[in-house]
């Protein structure tokens, strides 16, 4: 329970109330030789007003689980809930959910004003109506001076903003985004990533953000969902996610990771401690909902240790076998006794300036609440 | 066609100061155009130019004409002449031709978008393996006479046709209806006929659709008959437009269609031209007509091309 009670927070999450509840949803396309299982078995609730990211490599099934939210696809087994009612039978029109293409899909017939103002119309809301809808998104996006324009006649990331108008337009439940962000250069990306939360914020509509950047999903979100293979693997806050990966995938997917063997000495209530290669024993976080015991594999991220001269006291020691200076932070290669390769990074903060050189045998000192057990 | 392009060659060659490479590029361009020329010259051309000149003259007493200018046959066109007491009025028979055949040529285009518009995009959404596979049977008719074709339709319409001798002997029917030498069976002639040609540009822009603009659009609370007509129908426009022309103006023209289902009472404007040329022994007449049937078709065509230039056109 550890990794859930950080994502929770303050203890908010278990009272808020699910917008979208994925229960036991299987997808499978195709049949016989092409049988594809996209999604095997998942189950996940995202809460209201909430930024919620599926985070995965291509074809891990992220897609899949939103176009089944959306309603383009139906699920093989499973049911898909919108606020506690059964829609997984629905048509997209009749699911009071909107998405945001990759693609970004403006009708290219149409003006920037009726695109934006094609839901609320296919809804049958008055003229007068509309137009102020589509005013209001316009200012929301601020591109109320491309109004007329034609799809065609604005550029990439003006394109991002009306396509997030036009979802936005019908005021939906729930927002679905699927990888908005990837065809935006660097510096476009980091303002739309700032400007979606902001849209988040004044909205209080519930965003579901597909992604495979990890960068993404960590700035953003407020619980991420990690997915490989068709199933969610973990899902919790970002910090949760990043500081403590239950499985190997999420440890390597997200972030930089030094793998460990270990044993475990003890486990109790989510804590252990275990005795590493190099014959100490170091406090460690257990993952949720498993007592482990015997052999382990523990995590360490290189930003959670750091070098020492006195090596006799430290918990892991071993040679420095290359350093790599990246400005904000140094990188050091040490090959730990017992030959396993271990990174540490520190920040070059101009009082732990000490000089290590390639060649030294150095001792790593690792950070409490650092060492994260993982499930396999 | 050839002086003119050997004068053309001087004048330039004069300019460009001996650039042997161009004149012999342009010689070539020339050299290649000349079979073509030489038809649409030849076949096209010429004869057109002896029916508008056929059309001012006088009509001979057993075919053929008399070399004397008359405005007889255009008059004739639209109006006529009582014999009694040379009152003059609507020729009430030619415009009632007039007005069958676009009556009829219209119906065929629509019907043949509403059946050819489900057909393309059923081929347009298949796996792209399988889609060559239902085109390759789209064009399959093409492969017999389109006089057997037609005569087969003839087979299925007559009152001892298929039609007719099943609905007769299931009991559905006490007499056979009358579908042969009917309206009917002219524009269901001119749908069969015609099918293909809508099909074919109709897939081709169905085909280069972007369904992600269906799928945002059914995200937006647009039911199907609204994504169809709101975004389907503007973005495969030239599609549409394409198809109804090929369907519209040779079905305008038809001969053989009116002239086998449609009888000799049910005449459209090729048969009632073919008539002028032969039984009616009045070439001036016929001459007349073919250019205002050609007039006409230059209308439809001025008409499709105002409207896909304002719009549509360029989404296909």
């Amino acid at each position: 329970m550890v990794v859930e009670s950080v994502a929770a927070g303050a203890g908010a999450a278990a009272n808020r109330r699910a917008a979208v509840q994925v229960q036991e949803v299987t997808k499978i396309f195709g049949s016989g030789e092409e049988r594809v299982v996209a999604l095997d078995d998942v189950s996940v609730a995202v809460h209201e007003n909430e930024f919620f990211t599926l985070l995965g490599p291509s074809g891990c099934g992220k897609t899949t689980l939103l176009r089944l939210i959306a309603g383009f696809d139906h699920p093989t087994a499973g049911a898909i809930l919108l606020h506690g009612a059964d829609i997984s039978a629905l048509p997209p029109f009749r699911r009071p959910v909107n998405t945001v293409f990759q693609s970004y899909a403006l009708f290219p017939h149409m003006t920037v004003a009726d695109n934006i103002g094609f839901g609320l119309k296919m809804q049958g809301k008055p003229t007068d109506e509309v137009a102020r809808a589509v005013d209001d998104m316009l200012r929301l996006v601020r591109m109320e001076e491309l109004k007329n324009r034609q799809t065609s006649q604005i550029s990439g990331g003006q394109q991002q903003r009306v396509a997030l108008a036009r979802a936005l337009a019908p005021h939906p439940k729930v927002l679905l985004l699927d990888e908005p962000l990837s065809a935006l250069d660097l510096k476009l990306r980091k303002e739309m990533q700032i400007e979606l939360k902001r849209l988040q914020n004044e909205t209080g509509i519930t965003f579901i953000f597909v992604t495979h950047d990890q960068e993404e999903a960590l700035t953003m979100s407020d619980r991420v969902a990690v997915m490989n293979q068709g199933r969610i693997l973990q899902v919790g806050s970002p910090r949760a996610i990043y500081d403590h990966p239950a499985e190997r995938f999420v440890a390597n997917f997200i972030g930089d990771t030094n793998f460990l063997e270990a044993d475990i000495v003890s486990a109790a209530n989510g804590e252990a401690t275990v005795r590493l290669a190099s014959g100490r024993t170091v406090r460690a976080t257990a993952p949720e909902g498993s007592a482990p015991e015997g052999k382990v594999t523990v995590v360490i991220r290189p930003e959670h240790a750091r070098l020492a001269r006195g090596r006799d006291e430290a918990p892991l020691s071993g040679r420095l076998e290359h350093v790599v200076y990246f400005g904000t932070d140094t990188h050091y290669h040490l090959r730990l006794d017992g030959d396993v390769p271990f990174v540490v990074r520190m920040q070059n903060i101009r009082d732990n300036e000490e000089d290590f050189r390639a060649g030294e045998e150095l001792g790593v000192e690792i950070a409490r609440n650092a060492v994260q057990i993982l499930k396999d | 066609m050839t002086d003119r392009a050997g004068s053309l060659e001087a004048g330039t060659s004069g300019e460009m100061a001996g650039s042997a490479a161009a004149r012999q590029a342009t010689r070539n361009r020339w050299l290649l155009l000349s079979p073509a020329l030489v038809i649409i010259v030849l076949a096209a051309a010429g004869p057109l130019l002896i029916v508008l000149v056929y059309s001012f003259l006088q009509k001979g007493n057993y075919a053929g004409v008399i070399w004397e200018l008359s405005p007889d046959a255009w008059f004739n066109v639209f109006l006529e002449r009582d014999i009694f007491d040379d009152t003059v009025s609507f020729a009430d028979a030619h415009l009632s031709i007039f007005l069958r055949s676009l009556r009829l040529a219209f119906l065929a285009t629509i019907l043949a978008f509403l059946v050819g518009f489900p057909t393309a995009y059923f081929i347009a959404t298949r796996p792209a393996r399988s889609r060559n596979i239902w085109l390759f049977l789209i064009t399959i008719p093409f492969w017999t006479n389109l006089l057997i074709r037609t005569f087969a339709i003839m087979e299925i319409l007559r009152n001892e046709g298929v039609i007719n001798v099943v609905l007769l002997s299931a009991g559905v029917l006490d007499e056979p209806i009358q579908m042969l030498y009917t309206d009917f069976a002219i524009a269901v002639g001119l749908l069969y006929v015609y099918l293909p040609l809508m099909v074919l540009p109709l897939y081709a822009s169905i085909e280069k659709l972007d369904f992600r603009l269906v799928e945002a659009a059914y995200d937006l609370y647009a039911t199907r008959w609204r994504v169809l007509r709101h975004v389907i129908f503007p973005l495969v426009r030239p599609g549409v437009v394409a198809g109804s022309i090929l369907v519209f103006i040779p079905a305008l023209g038809a001969y053989v269609t009116p002239r086998v289902l449609g009888g000799g009472k049910n005449m459209m404007l090729g048969t009632l031209i073919e008539f002028q040329f032969g039984q009616g022994r009045n070439w001036p007449l016929g001459s007349a007509l073919s250019l205002t049937l050609m007039a006409l078709v230059m209308v439809a065509l001025m008409v499709y091309v105002r409207s896909t230039a304002g719009k549509g056109g360029e989404y296909g």
